[in-house]
């Protein structure tokens, strides 16, 4: 028996040749995320009158493998903001880690956790933008929903290049292309939000949900689903797209069963 | 076989190869991306306007119809109460926040420790070194500084990326700039207006620039900006003006189309 | 450890804080107290001479805090110079204003550092911290040992203890009154201080005041307002008229 500890489990090096540690690479450049690796597809949300709905899908895919299928990409914050991530899910995880640690910290004051959704938003567009001014991005596009300071619901987006955007409705990834046109259908820019019920919110988010499995290569049937309020936050992470109709893909030529 | 680094992993038999060869990769990752939009600013005698479109696009994307780009410096608090500069910026949006918010430290700590507010011109330097500090990896955005100078007179400063600046009377930047530029040449430095019957050819006067008054100078940026909505695909949504008088800042919006 | 620091930890005394502690008392009294909307620091300005300028007794931090100084203005200096710092650091990366306890907190965990490591002193400085956040207007108390607490009212510095019994005796009476009213209450405490030849001048007194906006106001926050010189004359000509009105029997009820 070999009683060197350091050497159980690995290859023996009279029958393999001696161990190549190259790739561990303990000198030249460092290097950086130049590309994300498993990720996850879009994130869709809405205001409505009194809160903030917000939605995405369960899978994080490498490349084109759909590689983990129960993945919860919507983050609650202090029962009173979530965080819906797209984009790299171990940069995901990080900075869940970073509001982790603010949320304990924050804990220690007098009157709990003041952080609202806007201020979040702040901390998280400062994280990213720090990141890729090192030239080392944490690769994500966040949206933040809840409210802010007045109370007021809010809904704002933050990317990998620490750019901020606010809409009444905002997607990420394929989710811009695809749900922001049937959000706006529905909930037109003259429509004061406070026309909106909970309900509309997410019965639209239903419905993008659908339309994104429909034609995102890159999504799945199974979605969280985050609603908040005044109340706090109602996640149901074990959504599925309702009536699913693949009917219409009868009628894509060139695909499938048909020949001409 | 001798090797360059001193020493080989391989043993003889090269059984691992190592096959990483020189080969350089490029960095994928991009660290700017252009937000478009257009702003605009134009002194008077006794006023400043700056303005902005509100539209934010990346790409052929519109990230939101309502993004300003026109920042009250030196604020009390988060409303920009008590403000007596106006930034404007257009370019990389991110950038350009961290920007303002920089400047915006600096004159208040300039407050704090002179018991005075910074002037527009101490201002206007020092938004001029804040650009340069980042020379080899700059703020991505054309800046436009405006305020009142010690005499009650509208100024106005603008600004390449790294930090070079002049005082002027108008400026236009952003992706419209090309297209407001020439009509505020004209319109407000009166540039190719001779005086009618002054003389013929190379004889004719120039009709001389002078400050104009506030309604024809909110005339023509709405002018500029409807005129560029119509030409440009970046620019659209919203207009922002910023009015800044002895009397404070006055934001005024207007819809602008949103094709 | 030596023999003394044992000693000193054995009687519960670190002589270095009691040393910093005593500057604190030397230095010109500073007053200040919360209502249900304000808090409110007054201060006695001194002048080292009579041709020097006066010293300054209160500081605005951020829009929405100040602290009022006794003792050592050059370590105050150096205190708010890190406030500033730290709550400029909070604007910048949560966009919110730093709460009060947190930034009070702070300021002690350093303070409290200074009493223990090797070639340092503590802070010969005492501050009242005047703040208001999402849940009210607040004041803490800070001293150089590195304790604090937070105070409905407080005063600290030479015969502070004449402000402390106004406060005391008058606790009641200002807790549910007004912004003006407040400043008259704070300024009444710190002449009880006064020696019997001095007077409350627009050249010795600072009053600064921070609390909740109004209503139909822009912000949440009524930001932080420093009255000194010629802006103090009707906050002067206010205690007088409250001392010759309807409560002068009361001023002296807390003479007697």
């Amino acid at each position: 028996m070999n009683h060197l500890p350091e050497i159980w489990g690995r290859p023996r090096n009279d029958i393999y040749g001696s161990y190549n540690p190259s790739y561990l690479k303990t000198s030249g450049p460092i290097t950086h995320t130049s590309s994300p690796t498993v990720t996850g597809t879009s994130v869709v949300a809405v205001k409505f009158n009194g809160g903030v709905a917000i939605a995405a899908d369960k899978l994080a895919s490498y490349g084109s493998l759909a590689r983990f299928t129960d993945v919860k990409r919507l983050r609650v914050f202090a029962n009173s903001s979530v965080v819906g991530f797209g984009g790299d899910v171990s940069d995901m995880q990080y900075i869940d880690r970073l509001l982790e640690s603010i949320d304990i910290r924050e804990h220690y004051s007098t009157h709990g956790n003041m952080l609202n959704a806007k201020n979040l938003l702040t901390y998280l567009s400062k994280v990213f933008y720090k990141r890729r001014s090192q030239f080392n991005p944490l690769w994500n596009h966040v949206l933040v929903a809840g409210f802010d300071g007045n109370g007021a619901p809010f809904l704002s987006s933050a990317d990998l290049l620490g750019n901020t955007f606010s809409a009444p409705h905002m997607a990420t990834g394929f989710g811009a292309h695809l749900a922001v046109p049937i959000l706006r259908r529905l909930f037109p820019e003259e429509r004061p939000i406070e026309d909106i019920t909970k309900d509309n919110a997410v019965a639209a988010l239903q419905e993008c949900m659908k339309v994104l499995f429909y034609r995102d290569a890159r999504s799945l049937d199974e979605y969280s689903i985050a609603v908040i309020t005044k109340d706090g936050v109602e996640v149901k992470e074990d959504e599925k797209v309702q009536a699913q109709s693949w009917a219409f893909a009868e009628a894509i030529r060139g695909y499938g069963a048909q020949t001409a | 076989m001798v090797s360059l680094m001193g020493h080989s992993y391989m043993g003889d038999t090269g059984t691992f190869a190592h096959t990483t060869t020189g080969q350089v990769k490029e960095h994928s990752f991009y660290p700017y991306t252009d937000n478009g939009g257009s702003t605009l600013g134009i002194t008077g005698s006794d006023f400043a306007i700056l303005a902005g479109d509100t539209r934010s696009v990346s790409g052929f994307n519109i990230n939101t119809r309502f993004a300003p780009k026109v920042f009250k410096i030196g604020g009390d608090d988060e409303t920009g109460e008590g403000a007596h500069i106006l930034l404007s910026v257009v370019g990389f949006a991110a950038d350009g926040n961290a920007l303002k918010e920089r400047l915006d430290a600096v004159v208040k700590m300039y407050k704090y420790q002179h018991g005075k507010r910074m002037s527009v011109r101490a201002c206007a330097q020092r938004l001029s070194t804040i650009l340069y500090q980042k020379r080899f990896f700059p703020y991505y955005v054309h800046a436009i500084l405006a305020g009142l100078d010690e005499e009650g007179k509208g100024v106005l400063y603008s600004y390449d990326p790294v930090g070079s600046y002049e005082r002027e009377q108008c400026r236009a930047a952003g992706s419209a700039a090309s297209l407001i530029m020439p009509f505020l040449d004209n319109q407000v430095n009166f540039k190719n207006q001779y005086i009618p019957g002054s003389g013929e050819g190379h004889a004719l006067e120039q009709k001389k620039a002078e400050p104009l008054p506030r309604e024809t100078v909110e005339q023509i940026v709405r002018d500029a900006f409807t005129s560029a909505v119509e030409r440009h695909i970046e620019v659209g949504d919203g207009l922002q003006m910023a009015i800044i008088t002895e009397r404070g800042i006055e934001e005024v919006f207007t819809p602008l189309k949103k094709d | 450890m030596t023999d003394s620091c044992l000693k000193q930890l054995a009687a519960r005394r670190i002589f270095q804080v009691e040393y910093a502690q005593e500057a604190v008392k030397q230095g010109s009294v500073v007053v200040g107290l919360v209502n249900k909307t304000h808090a409110v620091l007054v201060g006695l300005k001194r002048n080292a001479e009579e041709l020097s300028s006066y010293q300054k007794k209160v500081i605005e931090i951020d829009s929405h805090m100040g602290i009022a100084i006794a003792g050592l203005a050059s370590d105050a200096r150096v205190l708010s110079n890190y406030m500033k710092q730290q709550s400029l650091g909070s604007r910048m990366t949560y966009g919110r204003p730093i709460p009060p306890d947190r930034i009070v907190s702070q300021i002690a965990d350093r303070a409290q550092l200074n009493t223990q490591q090797y070639g340092k002193r503590p802070y010969g400085v005492g501050l009242l911290v005047a703040g208001v956040d999402e849940a009210g207007p607040h004041l803490f108390e800070f001293q150089p040992s590195g304790l604090t607490h937070e105070m409905l009212a407080c005063a600290i510095g030479a015969r502070s203890q004449m402000a402390r019994t106004y406060l005391e005796r008058n606790m009641d009476k200002f807790l549910n009154c007004s912004r003006d009213e407040l400043i008259t209450h704070g300024l009444r405490a710190l002449k009880e201080t006064l020696s019997q030849d001095k007077e409350l001048t627009i050249d010795n007194t600072s009053v600064g005041i921070v609390g909740l906006a109004g209503e139909g106001a822009k912000g949440k926050f009524e930001s932080f307002k420093l009255y000194e010189g010629q802006d103090t004359v009707p906050l002067l000509e206010a205690v007088e008229q409250s001392e010759s009105g309807g409560n002068a029997g009361e001023s002296m009820e807390v003479d007697s």
